[in-house]
C-alpha cells in the first residue's frame, strides 16, 4: 500500500522527522522600531515512524508557529533564524528549508494537514468534490474516473456516504465536515500528518468518534502524526508521546503514560493536576500569573515568575532540555516535582 | 418568599425557511425551574450545541421573549418589562458573561471604559473618583486591581484575565444573578480553573447565584449545586449535580457522561480502542 513498506528495513527505523535547534522568530520593523517575537526558540525533537506525537501548550505559547515552521508553511514576518527541519520520506531525506521545489512536490502526497476550522478549509460556494480535486488530484497521477473511484472508496472507509461529494459544506454537520477534512488529508495516504486542534470545535459526543477515526486511519496507513491541542484529556486518549510547549520552548517530553503519572516539569504537573474529573471534588488550584509576553520573555527559565518551585538560578539561567528517565525535561529542579 | 428566578413551562419556537417551505423549530420546549432567593447556588445547564441552552439564557436575560410560558425574576415577568427605568433595574440585578472575551470587548476601546460606563449607568455615580472606586472594588473581588487594568486594551491581556474583567464588570451593579454562557470554553486550560473557582467564591462570599451554561461535564460536576441536562430543547434530567452527573439515568445523559474523556491515559485509551472495535464490527468502514 505504501512505498515505505517496500523499502529496506533500516530506513524504516530512521526517524521520519528530525528537528534540530530550530529557531523561528517574528521579526517586525515598524517605522524604524525593531520588534522580535521568539515564537519557536531552540526546539530539538525527533518523531519516529507510526508515532502519534502530541504537542500541548496554551494559546500564544508558540505551538502553532512550531508546526507551521515544521511544515514549511511560514510567511514573513515569521522567519527561520537557525536550525533545520528534515523529513525522511521513503528513504530520501528532505530538508524543508534547503529544497523548496522538492518540498512543494512532497506536500499532500507525503505531508498533509488536518485543520481546525472545517468551514475555513472547504469553500462554502463550491461542492465538496471540488475541494478534493483542488487538493489531491494532481498529486495522485490518476485519470478522472480512477480518481473518482478512489475518492468513493476512501470516503466509505472513513465512514462517510460518498454522496457528500455532491453537497455544499453548509449542508453537512460539524462532525461530518471534520471527517471530510480528515478524508482530504488522508486521501493520498501521506506518511506524515499534522493535525492542528482537529477536535476543539466539535461537540463532546462527536469528539470521541473523530479521535477514533484518526487513530484508525493512522493505524491502517502507518503514518506519523503531530497532534496539537491544549486539551490534555485528548492527549491522554491518543498520543504515544507528549511534548509540552511553554513560551516557545519545549519544556518536557516523554511517553504519555509517564508524563501523566510522573510529570517532571512544574508546568506539566500543574496542567495535569488541574484537570477536573467526575467523581472527584477536591479543590483544584489555578496557576497564578499570566502567560508570558513572547516579545519580552522573562529571563532565565521562562516559567519562573509563575513557578512554585523557583529558586535563584531559575531567574538568570535557562535550563537545558536534558534526558531524564524515559523523557526529556528542561527544569533546574526536575527531580523535586511531585505529581499532585 | 418570592423566588429569585422562576421559569414556568417556557417554550420558544423559531420559524425557519421561506415562503414555500416554512417550518417551525422548537428551540426550547416546556422548561421549568426555580432558583430560591435566600439560597445562592450555581445552577448548571448542560447540553450539546443546538440543545436550546443559549436560547434559554437569552430569555432569562430578556433578550428573547418566550413563545409561551413565563419567566419571573424576583416576581416580575421578564418579557413584560417595558419602561427604560424597569429595564435598567432588571439589568442591574441580572448580568451576563459571554463566551468569548476577545469578542466581548472592542479591541479599540480600553477595558476600563466598560467598567466606568457600567458604574455610571447602574449606580448613577457622577464623579470620577466614585466611579473609579466602584470599578476598583469589583476588580478586587476577582483578584485584579484598577492599576493593572487602567488604559489597557483587550489584546494586552490573556483570555483568563479578560474573562475575570468581564466578571468584575458584571459585579459592579451588585447583581443577584449572573448568567454565564460557556464562560471557560475559550480560556486556556491553565487559567480555566481560576474562573471556575471564582464563581464558587462569588456564590460563597457575595451571595450571587450563577447560571452556568456549558457542555463540559467535568467542570460542571466540579462546581455545580444543581444541574439540568437539555437535549433538543427539552430538559431530560434534572436534580442535584453530584447525583445527576455521577450516575445519570436518562440515555442521553449517560451518553454525555460517557463522552467525557478521563484525564488518565489508560482509561482514555481503552475508550478509543472500544470505539475502534465497535467500528470494525459494524461493517465495511473498518474493513
Amino acid at each position: 500500500m505504501l512505498d515505505a513498506l517496500a523499502t529496506p528495513s533500516e530506513t524504516r527505523t530512521r526517524p521520519i522527522l528530525e528537528v534540530k535547534g530550530l529557531k523561528a522568530y517574528y521579526q517586525m520593523n515598524y517605522f524604524g522600531v525593531q520588534r522580535e517575537v521568539r515564537a519557536v526558540d531552540d526546539v530539538t525533537m525527533t518523531i519516529s515512524r507510526g508515532e502519534i506525537y502530541g504537542i500541548a501548550g496554551e494559546s500564544s505559547s508558540g505551538k502553532s508557529s512550531l508546526i507551521k515552521t515544521i511544515a514549511g508553511a511560514i510567511r514573513p514576518p515569521l522567519r527561520v533564524v537557525e536550525g533545520s527541519v528534515k523529513f525522511d520520506f521513503g528513504g530520501k531525506t528532505l530538508d524543508v528549508y534547503a529544497d523548496p521545489a522538492r518540498m512543494k512536490a512532497a506536500r499532500w502526497q507525503h505531508l498533509s494537514y488536518i485543520m481546525q476550522g472545517s468551514m475555513n478549509v472547504l469553500n462554502p460556494v463550491r461542492k465538496v468534490k471540488h475541494a478534493f480535486h483542488d487538493f489531491a488530484y494532481k498529486h495522485m497521477s490518476l485519470g478522472e474516473g480512477d480518481f473518482r473511484q478512489r475518492l468513493v472508496s476512501h470516503l466509505e472507509r472513513i465512514g462517510l456516504d460518498p454522496r457528500v461529494l455532491e453537497s455544499y459544506p453548509h449542508q453537512l454537520s460539524g462532525g461530518m465536515r471534520q471527517r471530510l477534512t480528515i478524508a482530504l488529508a488522508t486521501v493520498c495516504e501521506p506518511e506524515f500528518i499534522i493535525a492542528d486542534e482537529p477536535t476543539t470545535a466539535l461537540d463532546v459526543l462527536v469528539q470521541q468518534d473523530v479521535l477514533a477515526l484518526i487513530k484508525d486511519v493512522q493505524r491502517r496507513m502507518g503514518s506519523s502524526i503531530i497532534f496539537v491541542t491544549h486539551d490534555m484529556t485528548v492527549h491522554a486518549a491518543i498520543a504515544d508521546r507528549i511534548g509540552i510547549v511553554y513560551a516557545g520552548r519545549l519544556v518536557e517530553e516523554g511517553p504519555t503514560l509517564d508524563v501523566f503519572q510522573q510529570p517532571q516539569h512544574p508546568y506539566t504537573a500543574h496542567l495535569i493536576a488541574s484537570l477536573p474529573r467526575i467523581g472527584d471534588l477536591r479543590k483544584r488550584k489555578a496557576l497564578p500569573g499570566k502567560p508570558p509576553n513572547l516579545s519580552e520573555p522573562p529571563s532565565g527559565c521562562r516559567f519562573h515568575p509563575r513557578c512554585p518551585l523557583a529558586i535563584d538560578i531559575c531567574k538568570t539561567e535557562n535550563p537545558p532540555l536534558e534526558t531524564r528517565g524515559t523523557g526529556r525535561v528542561a527544569c533546574w529542579r526536575a527531580g523535586e516535582v511531585e505529581a499532585a | 418568599m418570592t423566588p429569585l428566578l422562576e421559569l414556568n413551562g417556557v417554550n420558544k419556537d423559531y420559524s425557519i425557511g421561506g415562503f414555500l417551505d416554512r417550518s417551525t423549530l422548537h428551540a426550547v420546549k416546556d422548561v421549568s425551574f426555580k432558583l430560591e432567593s435566600d439560597k445562592p447556588e450555581i445552577f448548571t445547564i448542560v447540553g450539546e450545541s443546538g440543545s436550546g441552552k443559549t436560547t434559554t439564557a437569552r430569555m432569562i436575560l430578556g433578550n428573547e421573549t418566550p413563545t409561551s410560558g413565563t419567566l419571573r425574576f424576583m416576581g416580575q415577568d421578564i418579557a413584560a418589562i417595558r419602561s427604560r427605568a424597569d429595564r435598567l433595574k432588571f439589568m442591574a440585578r441580572a448580568q451576563p458573561i459571554f463566551q468569548n472575551p476577545f469578542e466581548a470587548f472592542n479591541p479599540l476601546t480600553t477595558l476600563d471604559y466598560y467598567l466606568f460606563s457600567t458604574a455610571r449607568r447602574f449606580l448613577g455615580l457622577k464623579s470620577r473618583a466614585e466611579v473609579e472606586a466602584a470599578a476598583d472594588r469589583s476588580l478586587q473581588h476577582v483578584g485584579l486591581s484598577l492599576t493593572e487594568v487602567r488604559g489597557r486594551y483587550s489584546h494586552e491581556l490573556s483570555g483568563g484575565q479578560l474573562q475575570r474583567i468581564a466578571v468584575a464588570r458584571a459585579l459592579i451593579p451588585g447583581p443577584k444573578l449572573i448568567v454565564a454562557d460557556e464562560p471557560v470554553s475559550m480560556v486556556d486550560a491553565s487559567l480555566r480553573m481560576s474562573i471556575v473557582n471564582l464563581f464558587r467564591d462569588l456564590r460563597d462570599n457575595l451571595g450571587v447565584s450563577i447560571i452556568y451554561i456549558t457542555h463540559d461535564l467535568s467542570t460542571a460536576f466540579y462546581i455545580s449545586d444543581r444541574v439540568i441536562i437539555m437535549y433538543r430543547g427539552e430538559v431530560v434530567e434534572s436534580g442535584d449535580a453530584k447525583t445527576v452527573l455521577g450516575s445519570p439515568t436518562h440515555a442521553y445523559s449517560r451518553a454525555l457522561r460517557n463522552a467525557v474523556l478521563p484525564p488518565d491515559p489508560i482509561a482514555a485509551r481503552a475508550i478509543i480502542e472500544a470505539k475502534l472495535a465497535d467500528a470494525n464490527l459494524a461493517g465495511p468502514a473498518g474493513a
